[in-house]
């Protein structure tokens, strides 16, 4: 049984007898769809969370960094990129991160498969994924994200772009901190408990007006409307929503509820894909972090791939998901 | 006590430092609290995630904003 029916049969009850609504009006589908799928979403997202940061309170930076260092290429790149997914890392800590890689002797197409994997396989886009379009499809995010952060790493690595990044970086010298003390089981839950409130208490704005877009879309766009401009006969429809993806940046909670509304309408699958991963992918604001420490040649190679990557994802679920 | 917070100044950092204010002003530390945000110098401690917390040179936290009593528990275990 789908665990979420209970709050079908709510959102129905609210609609059609609190509120009176006809259940064939298309007021009535868009307020219904959007009173099923909020409380889904903040659910989903409360219930996940909670448990990513207990599994990431097992690995840590520093942890990835020793485990990486004097790796090889092509095996480097494939640790690195599962690495990426697990490692606790927010953008604001590229720079001591990129450098501490560096220094320890992690190749620096390893730590570019890093660097890709562990913005683009995004545990909110991941869960948000999960609940509105179902395993498959995750799945599939999952293994494109893996494939190109693999492939973008072992290209800068065969590049032997060393001397694009910026040379101070070589010559900084990492101390070294000690163990710190293991955090407590009770220090994990309290902080897990924290973190979703952190995290749910900054999106759900997102999720809100994702979930009430799509709810008129929903309600009031007929089927199939998008097939004509973003379906899989269109060329341009890759190129142009990664994009719009790209300025969306961080905001996969309020996007991908909304995407799953333009499906409905008859976006394609691969398409969708490579907007999503533009989003959590390809962003400004950790390329302007990443300027600190990489020449900007280096910068545009690292966005160049990582976007050439998205739109061959993008193609190919297009031909092959028909 | 000289307590540093490590970081380049972002929004986790910031509350890293209100923390260690309000728990050093409760606790009644006679304690000076640092920013330290020039990258260099964060990694001589071996720190690669940031906020960072290091009290008396000795990093205690890094990664992530704890919580309050977390805070709280890391300075008294410090002050000792």
């Amino acid at each position: 049984m789908d665990p979420f029916y209970p709050l079908q049969l709510l959102a129905d009850w609210l609609t059609y007898s609190v509120f009176g609504l006809d259940k064939a009006s298309r007021l009535g589908l868009s307020v219904d769809f959007f009173l099923f799928d909020v409380p889904k979403v903040l659910i989903l997202l409360a219930v996940v969370i909670f448990f990513v940061a207990i599994i990431r309170s097992f690995f840590s930076p520093e942890k990835t960094r020793k485990f990486l260092s004097h790796s090889k290429l092509y095996g480097g790149n494939i640790a690195a990129a599962l690495l990426g997914i697990v490692t606790p890392f927010c953008s604001c800590s590229a720079v001591p991160l990129f450098i501490g890689f560096v220094e320890s002797g992690v190749p620096l197409g390893v730590t570019f498969s890093f660097l890709v994997a562990s913005p683009m396989i995004n545990e909110i886009a991941i869960i948000l994924l999960f609940g509105l379009f179902g395993w498959k499809i995750t799945a599939l995010y999952i293994v494109s994200g893996l494939v190109i952060a693999i492939t973008s790493g072992i290209i800068i690595g065969k590049l032997g772009l060393e001397s694009w990044v910026e040379e101070y970086v070589y010559q900084i010298r990492m101390g070294d901190g000690g163990e710190l003390a293991e955090q407590t089981w009770p220090e994990k839950l309290t902080y897990a408990r924290d973190y979703v409130g952190e995290i749910v208490g900054k999106v759900w704005p997102y999720v809100v007006v994702g979930i009430g877009i799509g709810a008129v879309m929903h309600g009031y766009i007929p089927n199939d409307f998008l097939v004509k401009y973003a379906g899989p006969g269109n060329p341009f429809a890759v190129p142009i929503a990664v994009l719009v993806g790209v300025p969306l940046y961080s905001n996969a909670a309020g996007v991908i509820p909304l995407v799953s509304v333009l499906v409905e309408k008859g976006m394609a699958m691969g398409t969708v894909l490579a907007f999503m991963m533009a989003v959590v992918g390809l962003s400004l604001p950790e390329a302007i972090i990443l300027r600190k420490v990489l020449k900007p040649r280096l910068i545009a190679v690292y966005f160049g791939i990582n976007a050439v990557g998205i739109m061959a994802i993008g193609y190919l679920f297009n031909a092959v998901l028909r | 006590m000289i307590i540093k917070v490590l970081g380049s100044g972002c929004a986790n950092c910031q509350k890293l430092e209100a923390l260690a204010n309000k728990a050093v002003a409760e606790l009644g530390l006679d304690a000076q609290i640092l920013k330290v945000t020039d990258y260099p110098e964060i990694m001589a401690y071996g720190v690669m995630s940031t906020p960072a917390l290091v009290i008396d040179e000795k990093l205690v936290l890094a990664g992530r904003v704890p919580s309050y009593d977390e805070v709280v528990t890391l300075l008294k275990r410090s002050a000792q």
